[in-house]
């Protein structure tokens, strides 16, 4: 598989302060495919999205991004790297001080010298295929929470990058949106070749939209394969994560001491 | 205790040290390479706009009625030795040595810093800096260079234009209300007052004014910690540590310009 990947994180390490985040992971992210990766809120996956988008730098080990390691690049190095990739953000990150279209328009007007009116069509193209080309002048104080990530995801597709990173694309979509948003994704990977990284809770939707799947807990990849695999794969902490199970070996909780100690403490 | 002490010099010092070697690799980082004239310009002209010209009513209000206050403090007591021909000089060389480019650079750091500051620092909180980032368009350059050749182009241009409104305030209060004589006012002002040493050096405060007061704006806001608090106290920090930094600089700079 790692013949033809497009990302390929080797055996990298990495923590925040004297938290490990990640142990000596390895995943390789093959070209053309949509990858899902899930795991327990907290875990890291959108940290794995900045190392890989080179925002952060591992401590350890190599992130190969369609040949080049992202942590060894220069300033200007990096940059150039960036233009091939494009990451949906979490909370959306919309500017603030632009229309919606401005925002889809942004990256088109930063990095290609059109004529205003291709550009134009260019973004009301990418707004329809998410459902808000009425909304074009709206500014992203005036939209709803699920529509602020619609157009972000307008605007992180506006260029049609080779990846494309999606972090939780599903959260806070309604399920009409929800299966747009699914068949969207899906079709601009098949259509345009480019490869996606989807970080996703939702098992049902990551299961439904990958080619392959990484499961992640304890700083470590736990499981990974197909999604058929990974239906049947019976490892406890895969078994744990695909039946959405509080009890099992990943934890609920944020690293603390038992509630009863500190409960104890309080009363005392 | 004094090791405890020593330690926690030791320790400000350093971080002292790693602030302005950031600030330093920020604002080189965001200067160094030329720009884009065509993408730079537009930004740069709503930049002056949003800094420069919304600055513009404090300056003029600010310069009127401190050059009125100058006026009328200055006849007062220069009539007691009967020189209140003296006025138009005392008024001008306080506002255009000082005042102008001082009270500028104190009211552009409460005004527009303050402004900047929380700006980027809510643009860094909210994640739109990582996310320009992200699409390979560098925020130090698309963000942070043109909000700093904005403060650095308009507060020269502010600080003149408050020495001017002022010289007209002390002159609508020494000669229109009090009487001072208008050709003596304009005549001994003209004749006392040196392009070099006077305008030129006021010019030269208020450039590195300009410099020190933005830098200090821009970079709180780009290193401030991303939440309500962090940016609160950033903002707090420009005014603050712009404020200081301006009124020490002023000496400095007097010292060398004006000290024999
Ligand atoms: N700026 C930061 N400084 C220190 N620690 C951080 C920082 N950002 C994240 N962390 C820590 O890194 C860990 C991983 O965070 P990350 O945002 O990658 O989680 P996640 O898997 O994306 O979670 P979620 O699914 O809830 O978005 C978290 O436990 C968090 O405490
Ligand atoms: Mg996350």
């Amino acid at each position: 598989m790692s013949d033809n990947a497009y990302v390929e994180v080797k055996n990298m390490t990495f923590s925040r302060g004297e938290r490990v985040i990640y142990e000596d992971i390895s995943l390789s992210i093959p070209k053309g495919k949509v990858v899902a990766v899930m795991g327990p809120s907290g875990i890291g996956k959108t940290t794995l999205l900045r190392l890989i988008a080179g925002q952060l730098k591992p401590e350890k080990g190599q992130i190969i991004v369609d040949g080049e390691n992202i942590p060894a690049l220069s300033r200007n190095g990096l940059y150039e790297a960036r233009k091939k990739m494009s990451m949906l953000f979490q909370s959306g990150a919309l500017f603030s001080e632009m229309s919606v279209f401005d925002n889809v328009a942004f990256p088109i007007r930063e990095h290609c010298k059109l004529p205003e009116d291709i550009v134009r069509s260019m973004v009301l193209m990418k707004l329809n295929s998410v459902g808000l080309r009425g909304a074009a002048n709206l500014m992203p104080s005036e939209l709803s929470g699920g529509m602020a990530r619609r157009a972000a995801l307008a605007r992180s597709i506006a260029l049609d990058p080779d990846l494309i990173m999606y972090d939780e694309p599903f959260a806070g979509q309604d399920p009409i949106s929800m299966g747009v948003l699914i068949r969207l994704i899906r079709s601009l990977n098949d259509a345009l070749g480019l490869t996606s990284i989807v970080v996703s809770h939702d098992v049902n939707e990551a299961l439904s939209i990958a080619d392959y799947v990484y499961i992640m807990a304890n700083k470590k990849i736990v499981g990974h394969g197909t999604p058929a695999q990974l239906a049947k794969d019976d490892s406890p902490l895969v078994h744990q994560f695909m039946a959405g199970e509080a009890d099992g070996p990943v934890p609920f909780h944020f690293p603390s001491q038992p509630i009863e100690e500190e409960l104890a403490e309080v009363l005392k | 205790m004094i090791l405890d002490g020593l330690a926690g010099i030791g320790r400000q010092g350093l971080n002292f040290f790693a602030t302005m070697g950031r600030a330093g690799i920020m604002l080189f980082n965001a200067l160094w390479a030329l720009p884009n004239i065509k993408k730079s310009w537009p930004l740069l002209l709503r930049q002056l706009y949003v800094v420069g010209v919304q600055s513009f009513a404090i300056i003029v209000v600010s310069g009127l009625f401190i050059g009125m206050v100058l006026g009328l403090q200055g006849y007062t007591i220069l009539v007691g030795y009967g020189a209140e021909n003296s006025l138009g000089p005392m008024v001008a060389l306080s506002l255009l040595r000082e005042l102008g480019p001082v009270v500028t650079a104190l009211l552009f750091a409460g005004r527009a810093g303050s402004a900047l500051t929380a700006e980027i620092g809510l643009m860094k909180a909210t994640e739109q800096l990582s996310s320009m980032e992200l699409m390979a368009v560098d925020p130090l350059r698309r963000v942070i260079a043109p909000r700093f050749w904005a403060g650095f182009l308009s507060m020269p241009l502010l600080a003149f234009l408050f020495s001017a409104i002022g010289i007209w305030g002390g002159y609508l209060v020494g000669v229109e209300w009090l009487g001072v004589d208008q050709g003596n006012f304009w005549g001994v002002m003209q004749a006392a007052v040196d392009l070099n040493r006077d305008i030129l050096n006021g010019f030269i405060k208020s450039l590195v004014f300009a410099v020190v007061v933005t830098w200090i704006a821009i970079f709180r806001g780009y290193d401030c910690v991303p939440t309500s608090e962090g940016i609160s106290q950033a903002t707090t920090q420009t005014v603050v540590h712009a404020s200081l930094a301006v009124l020490g600089l002023d000496f400095v700079l007097t010292a060398l310009m004006f000290g024999e």
